[in-house]
């Protein structure tokens, strides 16, 4: 009985411990886990709209988050902007989250240097890439766009004007783009999705974190073509590029952690249970 | 007159928000964009006001050496260290040695590990809160579940149970969302039009 | 000879440019085509697009068109796609505005609103386009020019005529149930757990002598979720004021905590102890939201508060506070209008006010009768949403799309 109490009381503090421990363990013995990804139609859908476009093709990507959820971020934003590099897509990048720009200018280097490696293409700035910069009021900036882009952005994060970038040459506003991509950990999604698809139907995908996902699951097929969320939809991605990274790396980790937390559920639930029904008979 | 000018700006500046949403006039949105501006430069001069408070109630602390004052003196030299590798780069401009640094190593790894408490938290809330207590409470718990489960791989359960959380997702859940948006959408108005019409004007600092 | 040869080609080069074409002044890429049609005469240059059209957009003042075209269904497969050109005049100087895909014949001309810029359309003003067919061989074929198209700018934005419908009724309700209020009619609402625990978790804090710390989210001051805030905060200080009890006020932002201390010095002025408030229980933290939440945190742990409120806009850090405030045994009250948050605020509060409640809140407590009559408007607005939403699943079921077309909003 007292064991009963025990747990159904369990100091939330073990429960920190327990879940840090077989995290930490799963993420370090990650070599020797293989997690299946089964691949879900919305990140499919994706990859798929990718793959079917022509060399040359734009796409606008948003990187709308800032540092505290670049962990669970990052991975999806390198998958998708590998694939477009793989397949000679021209990337406009853009931040409308605070902090977002230097993180931004980094990741967009780095990819492309990666995608050298990886693929021997040679992603180069401007005329493959470019990133626009940040402003602030993103349903406001959202809007703007898709008047033209350089109501808000008339030069680029490092203050060249956006007609003297050949990549943004003929492009104005989403018209001109053949889609957009906005991956984002806050309300900016919301707004992607009421100022940017509502008001100028241009082709939307998502990509948010594991907790937001279940917001935008009911804007599938209709206001959105695809969802990639959290490090579950990243590691997806990376399988459908056939280039294992950050997301598969940390997938056993993902899935201990959820595993222990129904494990801790199923617990509660026994001593819960069980201890009702020794108060009941004792009543 | 005091207590007067505020509710008639008040008023004005909302009708003026309510006529733009319906007519699409170009000057209209200049002016719409000139409230955007003031709004920034505004924020700025408060930011001056809010760093002029942190630094006042932190030095204070200091100063009376209240209990864990420490936390203090690392509050200001954090502050002043990140202002100051702001600028050395000069104006408008970040992209120096230290604040990359700063900003890389400091700032983003402590920031995503509070992100990263989440999941700790999640944890410890969903163990406590999950319990079997009522018929609803057991749904809940076993939608709950569903949704966890499905990023577990489970062979030829994976299909099944990803099929059934998404109908949880759009069906269910969805209806609850959309009953508490409809409300909030419905307050929000109402809201409007109260400060709108200056029935609430708690936050002018009056009844 | 090859020098008489050259002169022969820069001749007919000039020649080719300076007739008429819509390319004369814009790129490179365009001249050397023109070569190309000189040089390589054997592949034909592909089929002409015609019946040029365009019709104004609605909504707007007048800025955008959307221009038509037709094309020879034979000949889709020889063109890559289409570019557009428009000018102010048949002759005049055309300027390329974008391009379409070769299965595609309209193109959504949204020019710019501001004189300076070069693509700039004027309300009420004349247009001309030429759409210039691009051949899978490099080969360019213009049409002949299409226009003149007027833009019309509009004083409504018919699009939103629900909007207004339904802003109009729900005002009407609004003022016919204050004038009831101010009439003396009573009008009941229904208690809500959360607000009548607020004297309850304000008094728990004076007899354990402890602070009461108040959140109000990581909004701006223009989110209705923190106005409603700064309402209820105006009553939990006065409160407090009159408790001669500790409030803490950490804020996000600078204007916020701006208007808060404004807020608590009125409340404490109010109560009869202007005395006792200071600037030092309203201060600002940082707008970094994870840095805010470890502010916030410690604060918690070294000042345990007996109270907490958390009310307003609250994003992802809503459970790490709220389970934090839990740790220390905190009684605490929680409100949001963000739906994703409120499962976690269920779960760590003793007391969560669910979307609109939070925004009624301030009512609740001051009882005055024209806020309550307010939130009766609200209770007959979702009525009729209600009413809306069973006649829309009729009328879907049947096929009746006239209703859903009726109601439809089109920003």
């Amino acid at each position: 009985m007292n064991f009963l109490n025990r747990i159904v009381a369990l100091d939330r503090r073990w429960v920190f411990l327990f879940l840090f421990v077989v995290v930490s363990m799963a993420y370090l013995l990650r070599n020797y886990f293989s997690v299946d990804i089964t691949v879900t139609k919305e990140v499919k859908s994706i990859y798929d709209f990718i793959e079917k476009r022509n060399e040359g093709d734009k796409l606008l990507i948003s990187f709308d988050y800032d540092p505290s959820s670049l962990a669970e971020l990052h991975p999806m934003s390198r998958a998708i902007m590998l694939h477009c590099f793989r397949r000679g897509i021209r990337v406009v990048a853009v931040t409308l989250s605070q902090y977002g720009a230097g993180m931004v200018e980094e990741i967009l280097r780095e990819v492309a240097a990666e995608a050298k490696e990886a693929y021997g293409v040679d992603p180069q700035y401007g005329r493959d890439y470019c990133f626009v910069g940040y402003r602030p009021y993103p349903a406001m900036v959202i809007l703007g766009m898709g008047e033209n882009f350089r109501v808000f952005f008339p030069r680029d994060y490092y203050d060249t004007p956006l007609d003297s970038i050949p990549l943004m040459q003929g492009v104005r506003n989403y018209d001109d783009v053949n889609a957009v991509i906005g991956i984002t950990s806050g309300t900016t999604a919301d707004f992607w999705i009421v100022y940017g698809n509502a008001r100028y139907d241009m082709p939307l995908a998502l990509g948010v974190t594991g907790v937001m996902a279940t917001d935008y699951y009911p804007y599938l097929g209709n206001a959105i073509f695809g969802l990639i969320g959290g490090w579950k939809g990243a590691a997806e991605y990376e399988k459908l590029i056939d280039r294992s990274a950050d997301a598969n790396a940390g997938m056993p980790a993902q899935v201990v952690a959820h595993l222990t937390i129904v494990l801790f559920i199923m617990i509660g639930n026994i001593g819960y249970l069980l201890s009702r029904k020794s108060t009941n008979a004792v009543s | 007159m005091k207590r007067r000018v505020p509710l008639i700006i008040v008023f004005c500046v909302s009708l003026f928000m309510v006529i733009q949403y319906f007519v699409p006039l170009d000057s209209l949105e200049r002016v719409y964009r000139s409230f955007l501006d003031y709004t920034i430069i505004i924020g700025v001069f408060a930011l001056l006001l809010g760093i002029w408070s942190l630094c006042r109630v932190n030095y204070d602390k200091i100063k009376r050496k209240s209990e864990n004052w420490q936390y203090a003196i690392i509050t200001l030299t954090g502050f002043f260290i990140m202002t100051i590798a702001g600028f050395l780069s000069g104006w408008g401009r970040t992209d120096n040695y230290l604040y990359q640094h700063l900003f890389s190593y400091v700032l983003v790894p402590i920031q995503a590990t509070m992100f990263s408490l989440l999941a700790f938290f999640i944890a410890s809330a969903a163990f406590r809160a999950f319990r079997a207590r009522s018929l609803l409470a057991t749904l809940l718990l076993i939608s709950g579940l569903v949704i966890m489960i499905r990023f577990v791989p489970l062979g030829f359960l994976s299909e099944p149970i990803s099929d059934l959380a998404g109908w949880i997702l759009r069906v269910p859940n969805m209806a609850a969302k959309r009953a508490i948006i409809i409300g909030v959408g419905l307050g929000a108005v109402a809201t409007a039009f109260k400060i709108m019409l200056g029935i609430e004007r708690a936050y002018l600092g009056r009844d | 000879m090859r020098h008489l040869l050259r002169l022969f080609l820069i001749l007919l080069l000039a020649f080719v440019v300076d007739g008429q074409s819509v390319y004369s002044q814009e790129s490179d890429p365009v001249t050397s085509t023109a070569d190309s049609v000189a040089t390589e005469p054997v592949t034909p240059p592909p089929a002409s697009a015609f019946g040029l059209a365009g019709e104004d957009m609605p909504n707007d003042n007048g800025h955008k068109l959307r221009v038509k075209w037709q094309y020879p269904a034979e000949a889709v497969g020889d063109i890559t796609g289409f570019e557009i050109w428009r000018a102010t005049s048949p002759t005049g100087e055309f300027r390329m505005l974008g391009q379409a895909p070769n299965d595609y014949f309209e193109y959504l001309d949204i020019g710019n609103k501001e004189t300076p810029a070069p693509d700039f359309m004027a309300n009420n003003s004349d247009f001309f386009y030429k759409v210039v067919a691009i051949g899978k061989n490099g080969l360019r074929t213009e049409s002949e020019p299409g226009g003149p198209f007027r833009t019309y700018g509009q004083w409504f934005h018919r699009g939103k005529t629900p909007v207004l419908v339904g802003v109009v009724l729900f005002g009407c309700f609004t003022f016919y149930f204050i004038r009831a209020a101010k009439k003396g009619k009573e009008l009941y609402v229904r208690p809500l757990a959360g607000i009548e625990a607020v004297d309850e978790a304000i008094g728990r804090a004076t007899e354990m002598g402890k602070p009461t710390l108040y959140i109000l989210g990581i909004g701006t001051a223009s989110e209705i979720a923190t106005i409603a805030s700064f309402a209820i905060l105006g009553r939990v200080a006065k409160k407090i004021a009159e408790y001669q009890t500790q409030l803490i006020v950490p804020c996000y932002d600078a204007i916020v905590m701006s208007i808060a201390q404004d807020v608590v010095r009125s409340s404490y002025l109010q109560a009869g102890r202007p005395d006792q408030y200071s600037d030092d229980m309203v201060y600002f933290v940082t707008n970094a939201q994870f840095a805010y939440v470890a502010g916030v945190n410690g604060i918690m742990m070294r000042q345990r508060p007996a109270t907490n409120f958390y009310l307003g806009y609250f994003a992802a850090e809503s459970l790490i506070l709220a389970e934090t405030g839990n740790s220390i045994g905190a009684i605490q009250i929680a409100g949001t209008d963000q739906i994703t948050q409120i499962p976690f605020f269920v779960v760590a509060c003793d007391y969560t006010l669910i979307g609109e409640e939070l925004y009624a809140a301030s009512a609740y407590l001051g009882r005055d009768p024209l806020l309550l009559g307010s939130l009766k408007a609200e209770d007959w607005g979702k009525g009729i949403v209600m009413a809306l939403i069973v006649v829309g699943v009729v009328a879907t079921i049947f096929g009746w799309d006239g209703f859903r077309e009726l109601i439809r909003v089109n920003l």
